[in-house]
Formats: C-alpha cells, structure tokens, sequence
C-alpha cells in the first residue's frame, strides 16, 4: 500500500472541492473494495476523502418514489421496511452479495463504483487495459470463465460485479451526483459504462463528482419479483450468472416486465427486447423461454465462458418461473 | 477384560482443555507473541515462474522509513547447512531460500524486508524491484503428460495379470482429474525468531516442533540445546505445516542479521504459493468385472503434479491395492515436474485423490452392471488384505456400510439416475469409501504427580485442531483412576520430550500409548515406593505415598513404540461417507442436503472432539468435490484466483446437517487403548460420494473436479 494522505469531508461541497483540486485523489466510505485494491497495489490515490460524516444516509419516501442516500449501508437498505414492501427484489440482491460483515460496512455509491473482480485486474503483474491502460487483454486469451458475454470489447472483457446494481437497473432507478457545476440526475442504466476503448473508465461520472443518492421511481406491484444468482459457492462468491426480474401480472397476463442481468456484462444488462417479447402474454414457461432465448441473442463468448449463454438462458427462465410463481 | 468392568472416562464428550482460552482470545498463537524489540519482515514475491535474476533494486526500499536491512540472494548470509552448488545431490536444481539467482516457480521469495513496524516492511517490500531473465516455464499438467517421470518412490504395483480388466466381460475405463487444492487454513503461516547469543528461540506454526527443531539445527548447524521451537496453538494447517519451509529458514536468519527478534506473516496470497497444496492429479482407471459383479481386474494408474526442485510423492494408488478383494492390480504412478513450488502433503494425502478416483469408478461400474453400489462394494469385500496377505487388524467397514445406507435412506435412492424429484431439485444418494493406514510412532512421554495431587503431562507433540490436550487427558485420567480435572497436559514445545509430527492420524494412536505407559509407569513407581500391590492402590493414595517419602513430586519420563504388529497384521482406519444431494434441474447448483459419515477407527477417546475433526473432513470433502480449484494461467505460470475470495472453500451456506457415527469398537492390536485414527479418513472418500450422489441425481458423470453449475446444465 503507498503512502497517502487521508481528510475527512464534512459537506458535500467541500468533498467535491477536495476531490477537484489534487490530481489522484478518491473518495472512501466503507472501503471494502477500496481499501483491498490499494493492498493489492491496484489503486494508489495520494489522499483519501472520508465521506462518511455527509449526511447522505436517508432511505425515504418521495413523492415519486424512494430515496436511498449514497451512503446508505447495503445492510440497512436489505433490511429497510420501506424496501421490503415497495422494492423486495432489491433487498434480495443486497443479500445475495458479499458477507454480512460487508454489507454492514459497504454503502450504496461504494456498491455502485466497486471494480471488476477480474483476476487480472486484481494482479499486478498481469496484463490489463482496465489497471494500466495499453498494457493488454489478460483474460481474452486467459482463465475467461467469469468474464462477459455482452458488450465487451477487444480491449476488456471485465463484468461488474455487484448484485444491487442488477436490481437497481431492473428498477429504473435514477442517479442523482453532485459535482463542481452542480448536481445533475441520470438514468441508473447509463451510469455505468461499456469498456470500449477506455475500460479504465467503469462509469460515466466526471472528475469530481459525488454520488448523492439514487432514487426508485413507485412500482406498480411488487408480489412477483425474483433475483436468482448463481455462483460457485452459496455464499461470498460472485455471480456467474445472476438475474433480477421484476413482473406486473393481471388476471394471468404480464402487463410490464422488467429485467436485468450480472456476471454478463461490464455494466448491469438490462434485457429490453425480452422485456418486450413478454409483455402482454401469458406468464407460461414457453414465454418465458422464449424471453430467455430473446434475451442471450447476440451473445459473444471466449474459450471458458460458453456456459454463460445456456445458463444466462436458464437462470432467466428460472428467475421468470420464481416471479411468477409458475412450477 | 478387568478394564471393562470399571468405568471409564474413555469416550465421553469431553469439551476441550483450551476451548475457553481459544474463545475468549486467550490462546496465544506463534504470531501473537509481542516481544520487546520484535521488528517486522515481509516477502517479496517473484512474478516469473522459471528463469534467473538479474537484477534486484533495493534502493528504493533501503531509503523507505523505518527499515532495517533487505535481504536478497546477492547479500544473503552463508548458512552453515546450505549446499554450496546449484545442483543437489539428486540431480535436481537447489532450492534454497535466497540461496541463488535461479526462480523455479511464481512467487518464490526474492527478497526479505525487515522494518520497525509491519505497515512499513509491507511498503518498502512494495518498492524492491526485481527484473529477470526469463527461460521458457512449463505449469500444465495436461500438456507436459509426455515429461512424466518415474519418481525414486512410489514404485509401481503388479498383483496377477497386467491390465487384467482388459480381459473382463464389463469394463469401465475413465479419466478423473482433481485439480489443486490449496491447504488455506484460517490461521497463515507465521515464524518469530529471536537470538540470545548463539541460543535461538522460534515462535512458529508448525506440526511438529521436534521436527522444526531439527531442521534448523541442520540449516545454522546448532545442537539442540541452542534451538528453543515453540507451536502450543495452531489455527489449523491440513499438512502445510509438516515441513520447516523456507520463509522460516529465512526469519531465523534474518533474525541473526539484524539483532533483534523478527516477526513473519505469509500473506493469504503468499500462502497459495510459498507453503504447499494438494498437487493436481490426472488418474486413469480401468475396472473389469463378471456379469454379476466379481472384481477381475483393478488399473489405477495416476499423473501428478511437483516441482522441478523436488520429488514430491504420494500414495494415490494405494487404496486400489487392497480396499478390494480383486485378484488382478496393476498401478502406476508418475509425477511431471513443473515450474511451481513444492507440493505438500493435504489432509488425506494420496489417498483422498487416490479414493476420488476409484471410488467414483466403482460407482460407474455399479451402473453398468446395475447393481446397487453397497451390494458391489460387499461383492468385493476385502475380509484379509489381498496386498500384503495379512489380516486386517480389525476392520468393520460392512458394519460401516449398513449404518450409514440406514442414517442417509438409502432406500430412497433409485438405481435409475434422475427418477426422484422433489420440486426443482433432482435428488441423488452417493456412496464414498475412506481408508488410511493406522499407524504408531515412537513417543516420549513426560509425567508428574504434584504432593498435591495435580498431575502435569509434557510431550512435544502438536494440535492442529483435533484437540489432542483434551485426549491425552481422558487417557492419562482412565489410566490412573484420576479426574480429569486433575490433569494437565502440555505441547508444542521442543523442549518437551520426544514425539512425531501431527500427520497421518497418528497422534493419539503414538502419543497416547506414551501417555499410557508413563501413566502405568507412575503407577508401577508408587507401588514400589508404597509396597502396595496394584489392587491395593487406589488414585486416593498417591498423595500420601509422595508425601510419606518426602518428595515434592514423582516424575516418569516413559518412551513407548510399537512392536512387530506390522508385520502380522494389516493395520487401517475405514470410513463410509453417505450424502444426499439435490441439483437444481435449471440451474445446476448443488447442495448437500444430508452427509452421514460412519466410521471404524477403534476406540474413540473424545466422542466430542472426535465428531468436530469428522465435520472438519466433511467440509473438506465438500470443498473437493463442490468447490476448491487453484487455477493457473499457464501462459504467466501464475495463480489467477490465488486469493480468499476467487479461491472457494465451502461456506456455513454450503455445509448440511453432517452425522458423524463410530464404529467405536477397539483394535485389538495397533496400541494399548484399542484406537486408530481419524483425522485422514475423515476427508478420504467424501469427494466421490458427492460425485456419485450427483450422478444419481442427473445421470451426468462429472470426472473434474470441482462439480460446478457450468458442468450440469
């Protein structure tokens, strides 16, 4: 780990003022990526901006809808009454990542800036456009089996790895940032970015901005709503495939079905065109297949990855089944 | 017979003597020790995995605050033990820690840092820079089969005909893969060093501290007054802690070069490169059998990874000779050097691959032949060993077979793969079977028995977990007549007399046979004294016998071996592991439901104690076959998930309701109190009856390990 100064930020104003003016500067809340990454010798910011003193911790109603501040504790949103009754599926992402002990220290904006667990990002010593851009691809020609099979580029492969964003994609949230021009709101789903020619951008902030919060716009049912993850172990490993599915089913038809993908993709993948193909229908596992088969079209995959297509599929039939409660 | 008559302490649930110390915090482990003076060392990994070095820039790191000196092959002390040539006497290169400008593997230590606090070492270890000359590596097992050796041991094995399977009317013949795995105790490995002139004193994680005692005083070329090793609490080690690794050659020695007492922790990455694993083995394996069933020929032919600096063996073939009674064997062992460090034995070493492999055979084998895998098993009992014509010393394993089939339901389970269903999941019953050799070593036990009725008990043995204390007391306390309570038993010191290491289950069967004896002996010493006769004796007069002769206490030191048993008599511990599975139809997971373990291991001393190390095994078991795999990228010779969160041992998630049962009923032979062993056979044998169960479930046969959702679906 290198040497760094550390501030703490007692405004929102002032954090952002702080991260403006020094050159290699980040912000830390919970640290629980951050604070691996810099032992690893990944990150080396020169200072550090504590930003867990803003008063950015409020999960509350809005007239629209909820707010949940950035520094919201991944463990407080899980366990959140208003979340449970009006976003469940939510909540059942938050606890199907990481550890309880991480969720009680991880926060909201930390969730939503946390980087890919590629072991090649990881490892210094090891290729990766996303550490050190121009040094290469590790994982194209290497151990690909966790990697994306959606909008990858040829110079990064990398997912993100978090299950909140997943629902909060599914969720049509929106992201509320506050930087030195002011504070501006963006749809969840373009927050996060593809890799392109740039993977070491993970998303589209601008120098100097903070996360204020998120906001969910008011669901019109929440009964039928899954998040299916599966992953290598049951618990504390990331998802080879996981799948958030939020439905709204009248009288046996899918009036609005929304859906989103991780371990897929750099950046939570909504799935539109399958969204589409099931609006309107019956919730029958025959739709529902063809939803999946809908949703894994265009698929690109690498040497140790083919699986993802037949159990991308799969998981999104069983998330479907789940939702809507069809055996 | 008299023996039975009383009753005894042997076997109760007892908790353990340090459970509250290690729960309250209080256990001080060799890391914790916070002498005065102690400075901080850290590694410096090296990033290529063959080739030489050629340059090492400390500068950096020698200005960084607060370090004291940066050890690296170009100013390492000359040790006394170390071979001065690059070339071993075995022909191999010689590896010798910062002995040489030659890398053998990724991760070798290059360099030593040692700083006045650990936050600094971690950082100026960070600023040395080593550039290298790199020489092609070689790290896959599979694509260097061709440079397959025939190692100096694990001679190959023929028993009758060549490949006799060949000739069978039902054959299996398949290829399993167990990748590697990697120890990953929760406690990494650690040493201390401290020097008082030319006396050294050694805080380390360590199986056996008589053994790292000898290594050192071989290494710096002391007697074993000047080497003081001390290992009272170890936070697990599966076998990594066997041998005197050299990051703790390289902390003594640092420790001299720098005056003061220095303090090492690996780090969790260190640990996957620098302290040994399961070495990943390729087996092929042939099975003939007559249309009902008769064994005619078993070929188990194993390819395993070592490195290019040693020989690293074990002994995957062994269960094939003799857990069945076929009358054709062939095996056959080899092992390919590849650029990566050491192997070292893992929980069940040889036999654990060696059982994943056969067993899972079998169990194709039951299909074929559709017969149900007990009734096969019992076909090709083994009642004598058919290796070496001996009788088993004692062996219950058919007892094993029907306990467990009625804890688990096997009744439940059908022949047909994928017929039973509850709800999404396809449910499947597995059958693995365990054995290892059970085994007594010479030990030396010290006794002492206080005027005021305390007795303390020293032998420089080791526990890892199995809660050896706790046993040695319920040994001593049923060999003397004494409470427990009065009892205590000491470990982990050098100083202490003889005992091996803690490794192929043979601590109580070796340690408690010298705790047994010193006890009868104690007992023979105070009737001498006393003149009674041992009916006359009783626990209540001891005290009065020290004190009528004017002693502060009688102390007994007593050595105890076994005899030619071995050469009678076919010794093992036997296991059979029953689990119930479900594999989700659509998604592949898997979860064990229900794990039965029941087990013939002699008389169990601590049923407690003895049930947590089966649990322990069964963890591991689950890992092997649900979970662990170290992945190399062979392109770099480097781990890519070498790290606590890429590389999976189970969770609390992935861990059912695990019924350990014992046989409980005592080997007559092997040592005084009727025990074999445990801690091996805990683990050997679960992996396949995953595998089986998984089969049963879905009628798909997953031959490498570990069973992920990706090979289901």
């Amino acid at each position: 780990m290198n040497q760094f100064e550390y501030i703490r930020a007692t405004e929102q104003a002032a954090a952002v003022k702080a991260l403006v003016k020094d050159a290699n500067t980040q912000f830390i809340a919970g640290g629980t990526n951050l604070i691996d990454l810099m032992k690893m010798g990944v990150a080396k910011p020169d200072k550090l901006v504590d930003i867990t003193r803003l008063p950015l911790k409020d999960i509350k109603k809005t007239p629209t809808g909820i707010h949940i501040g950035a520094l919201a504790l991944n463990s407080q949103v899980a366990e959140n009454s208003l979340i449970l009754q009006h976003h469940p599926v939510l909540a059942l992402a938050l606890n199907s990542g990481a550890t309880q002990q991480l969720r009680n220290m991880a926060t909201v904006g930390g969730n939503m800036l946390q980087r890919t667990r590629c072991g090649y990002f990881f490892d210094v010593n090891m290729p990766c456009n996303k550490r050190e851009p121009g040094s290469g691809c590790g994982a194209i020609g290497g151990i690909n089996r966790m990697h994306a099979i959606f909008g990858a580029s040829e110079s990064c492969i990398a997912v993100h790895p978090s299950d909140m964003c997943v629902a909060l994609a599914a969720l049509d949230a929106t992201v509320t940032v506050l930087g030195p021009k002011g504070e501006r709101r963006m749809p969840f789903a373009d927050f996060h970015r593809l890799p392109g020619d740039h993977p070491e951008h993970d998303n589209t902030l601008q120098k100097g901005e903070l996360i204020l919060g998120v906001d969910i716009p008011d669901a019109r049912q929440t009964k039928n709503v899954a998040y299916l993850k599966v992953r290598d172990r049951t618990s504390y490993a990331f998802a080879l495939v996981s799948v958030a599915a939020v439905l709204n089913i009248e009288g046996g038809i899918i009036k609005n079905a929304k859906l989103a993908m991780g371990g897929v993709a750099h950046k939570p993948w909504r799935l539109h065109a399958a969204e589409a193909s099931l609006i309107g229908k019956q919730a029958t596992i025959d739709n529902f297949k063809q939803a999946a088969q809908i949703a894994m079209q265009g698929a690109k995959t690498y040497k140790y990855n083919e699986f993802k297509v037949k159990l991308g599929h799969n998981t999104i039939v069983q998330a479907l089944k789940t939702a809507a409660s069809v055996a | 017979m008299e023996k039975e008559l009383k009753k005894s302490v042997i076997g109760e649930p007892m908790d353990r003597v340090d459970g509250r110390l290690k729960v309250t915090g209080a256990a001080t482990y060799s890391a914790e020790f916070n002498i005065p003076n102690l400075t901080y060392a850290v590694l410096v990994s090296g990033t290529i995995a063959s080739g030489t070095i050629t340059a090492i820039d400390t500068r950096a790191a020698e200005r960084a605050p607060g370090v004291l000196t940066i050890i690296t092959h170009l100013n390492a002390p000359q040790l006394a033990g170390y071979q001065a040539s690059a070339i071993a006497a075995n022909g191999k290169p010689n590896y010798r820690v910062f002995g040489g400008d030659k890398i053998f593997f990724n991760g070798q230590p290059v360099a030593m840092v040692v700083a006045d606090t650990f936050e600094r070492a971690t950082y100026a270890a960070s600023l040395v820079k080593a550039t290298y000359q790199k020489d092609e590596h070689k790290t896959s097992l599979e694509d260097n089969l061709a440079n397959a050796i025939s190692p100096s041991r694990g001679k190959d094995y023929q028993r009758g005909a060549i490949d006799a399977y060949k000739t069978a009317p039902v054959q299996v013949e398949q290829t399993y893969m167990l990748p590697t795995e990697v120890h990953s105790p929760m406690e990494l490995h650690n040493t201390t060093a401290m020097w008082d002139g030319d006396k050294v004193t050694v805080y380390t994680k360590s199986q056996g501290v008589k053994a790292t005692q000898q290594s050192i005083m071989n290494t710096f070329k002391l007697t074993d007054d000047k080497v003081q090793v001390n290992s009272r609490f170890v936070g697990g080690a599966f076998g990594s802690a066997l041998r005197t690794w050299p990051h703790e050659i390289a902390t003594v020695m640092a420790a001299k070069k720098v005056g003061r007492p220095v303090k090492l922790l690996l780090t969790r990455e260190q640990q996957f490169t620098m302290v040994g694993y399961r070495p990943k083995t390729i087996q092929k394996i042939g099975l003939g059998a007559t249309a009902d069933g008769q064994l005619v020929g078993i070929t188990h032919e194993s390819y395993s990874q070592s490195s290019v600096f040693e020989e690293f063996t074990e002994g995957s073939n062994n269960v094939s000779r003799f857990l069945y009674a076929s009358p054709n064997v062939t095996t056959r062992y080899k092992i390919i050097p590849l650029n990566v460090g050491a192997p070292a034995p893992m929980r069940g070493p040889g036999e654990a691959t060696g059982a994943y492999a056969i067993e899972s055979a079998l169990d194709e084998l039951s299909y074929k032949l559709n017969i149900d895998p007990i009734a096969l098993r019992l076909k090709n009992y083994a009642e004598n060993d058919p290796e070496r014509n001996l009788p088993y010393s004692s062996k219950y394993l058919k007892e094993c077979y029907s306990i467990g089939a009625e804890k688990i339901g096997w009744s439940n389970r059908s022949q047909t793969p994928g017929a039973v269903k509850e709800g999404d999941w396809l449910v499947g019953y597995g059958i693995g079977c365990g054995v290892f050799g059970a085994h007594r070593g010479r030990a030396t036990a010290k006794i002492r028995i206080n005027a005021d009725g305390n007795v303390n008990i020293q032998c420089a043995t080791a526990d890892i977990g199995p809660g050896t204390a706790t046993s040695m007391v319920l040994i001593a306390s049923d060999a003397l007549g004494m409470p427990t309570d009065k009892i205590t038993f000491e470990l982990g010191n050098s100083a202490f007399p003889q005992a091996g290491q803690q490794g192929g289950s043979s601590t109580v069967s070796s340690v408690g046979s010298a705790v047994h004896d010193a006890s009868l002996a104690l007992k023979k010493k105070l009737m001498e004294l006393s003149g009674k006769t041992e009916s006359d004796l009783s626990p209540g007069n001891y005290t009065d016998i020290i004190k009528q002769q004017n002693l502060p206490y009688l102390e007994i030191t007593q050595g105890s071996q076994g005899g030619d048993e071995g050469s009678k008599y076919s010794m093992y511990s036997f296991s059979a592991h029953f689990c119930k599975v479900h594999v989700h139809s659509v998604t592949g997971q898997v979860k064990v439901v229900k794990a039965v373990a029941v087990v013939d291991a002699g008389t169990i001393i601590n049923h407690k104690t003895a049930g947590s190390q089966m649990i322990g095994g069964v963890v591991g078991g689950i890992g092997m076959a649900l979970t662990e795999e170290a992945l190399f990228d062979d392109r770099y010779g480097r781990y890519i998930n070498g790290n606590f969160a890429d590389y999976h041992v189970p969770v609390h998630a992935d861990v059912p309701d695990i019924e350990a049962v014992f046989i409980d009923k005592p080997d007559p032979v092997l040592n005084p109190m009727g025990t074999k062993g445990i801690g091996e056979i805990s683990i050997i044998g679960f992996a396949p009856a995953i595998a089986n169960a998984v089969y049963n479930a879905t009628g798909k046969r997953v031959r490498e390990m570990p069973i992920t959702p990706d090979k289901l679906i």
